[in-house]
């Protein structure tokens, strides 16, 4: 009974990629290449989606020009730059370093900096030694003692 | 008590803060991208014209004076609702305004403009959406102005509306004419 229950279900789940139109490479490195390329190449229509995930009608039109240059014989880089000049930083998933992706870049490094400035100082600081004098003492065992079960 | 000057520290770091987040949730709509093609050459290309089957047309017929290219398509709701007032710009001013039929039916295109009326020049069958990519187009509608050499000067992505016309579209078509008289 479960073994059918998990054979409908698998059935089910492929449908989920029948909405993906798959092109045709004549080898398998075309394919990983592909597949590569629509994986880092950002849909310019939905906001945080790459070309292999997006069913927006540019996104469709993108891969299929990406499978055509493939076909045509272009490299990978030339294919990113193609997009680049078209639609700019936002197409690419790993922004090129310019002077509005800047920050991009080296934030992280900036902010990693700070923090270790920050641990830097707060390790080096002496921890404050509490002086106390006899008659605090005493108390201070009174109470140690009073609080005994 | 003496002031401590490590209580800077958090203070400091809430300016950053709020630095970050205004830069981050301004009041603007994230699917605006910015254009990498402004100040570019108008790309190449050689299409059919969608009311005259058998005729291409080509950057050449862009080229000349200040004009407008609108990516339009049936599919588009915002390129209905921008359609009055493409009629109006094409009605009341001598500014050539050009269509990209984009990732349309050729068919459907021609019952669209039958029904709600032409206000270009001619349309541009992009029915493969290949202009549309040279053109960094992401979505309909668009609307690009052009220099009288066929060079993109705007692009506007979205609805013309009256108040885009007028406030945005409208001055820096001015402008461009002005250049060109002088």
């Amino acid at each position: 009974m479960v073994r059918i229950l998990w054979v409908i279900l698998l059935a089910v789940s492929f449908n989920c990629f029948a909405a993906i139109d798959a092109y045709p490479f004549p080898d398998e490195q075309l394919q990983q290449r592909y597949d590569g390329l629509i994986a880092e190449l950002r849909c310019p229509q939905c906001l945080n989606t790459n070309l292999a995930g997006s069913d927006a009608m540019i996104a469709q039109d993108l891969r299929r020009e990406v499978h055509r240059m493939l076909l045509d014989g272009h490299t990978d880089d030339e294919i990113l730059a193609f997009m680049y000049e078209r639609y700019g930083d936002f197409i690419l998933y790993r922004p090129r370093l310019g002077a509005g992706t800047l920050v991009l870049w080296l934030g992280p490094l900036l902010l990693l900096m700070f923090a270790g400035f920050v641990w830097f100082r707060l390790a080096r600081a002496k921890p404050e030694v509490l002086e106390i004098n006899t008659e605090e003492q005493a108390r201070l065992d009174d109470l140690l003692r009073d609080s005994d079960p | 008590m003496t002031f401590n000057k490590s209580l800077l520290i958090p203070l400091g770091v809430f300016g950053l803060l709020v630095v970050f987040l205004a830069l981050g949730f301004r009041l603007q709509d994230p699917h605006l991208l910015p254009s990498v093609l402004i100040d570019k050459p108008f790309p190449e290309f050689e299409l059919q014209d969608l009311r005259q089957p058998d005729q291409l047309r080509t950057l050449a017929d862009l080229s000349g004076e200040v004009s407008l290219v609108n990516v339009w398509a049936t599919w588009c709701p915002n390129c209905l609702i921008e359609h009055p007032e493409l009629l109006r710009i094409s009605r009341e001013t001598d500014l050539p305004l050009y269509g990209v039929n984009y990732n349309d039916d050729n068919g459907k295109a021609l019952g669209w403009l039958a029904r709600h009326e032409n206000p270009y020049e001619f349309s541009i069958v992009d029915d493969k959406g290949t202009l549309a990519i040279d053109l960094g187009v992401y979505g309909a509608p668009e609307t690009f102005v052009l220099d009288a050499s066929g060079v993109i000067r705007f692009r506007h992505v979205g609805p013309v509306t009256p108040e885009v016309w007028r406030e945005t579209l409208l001055p820096v078509v001015e402008q461009l004419q002005g250049m060109s008289d002088g």
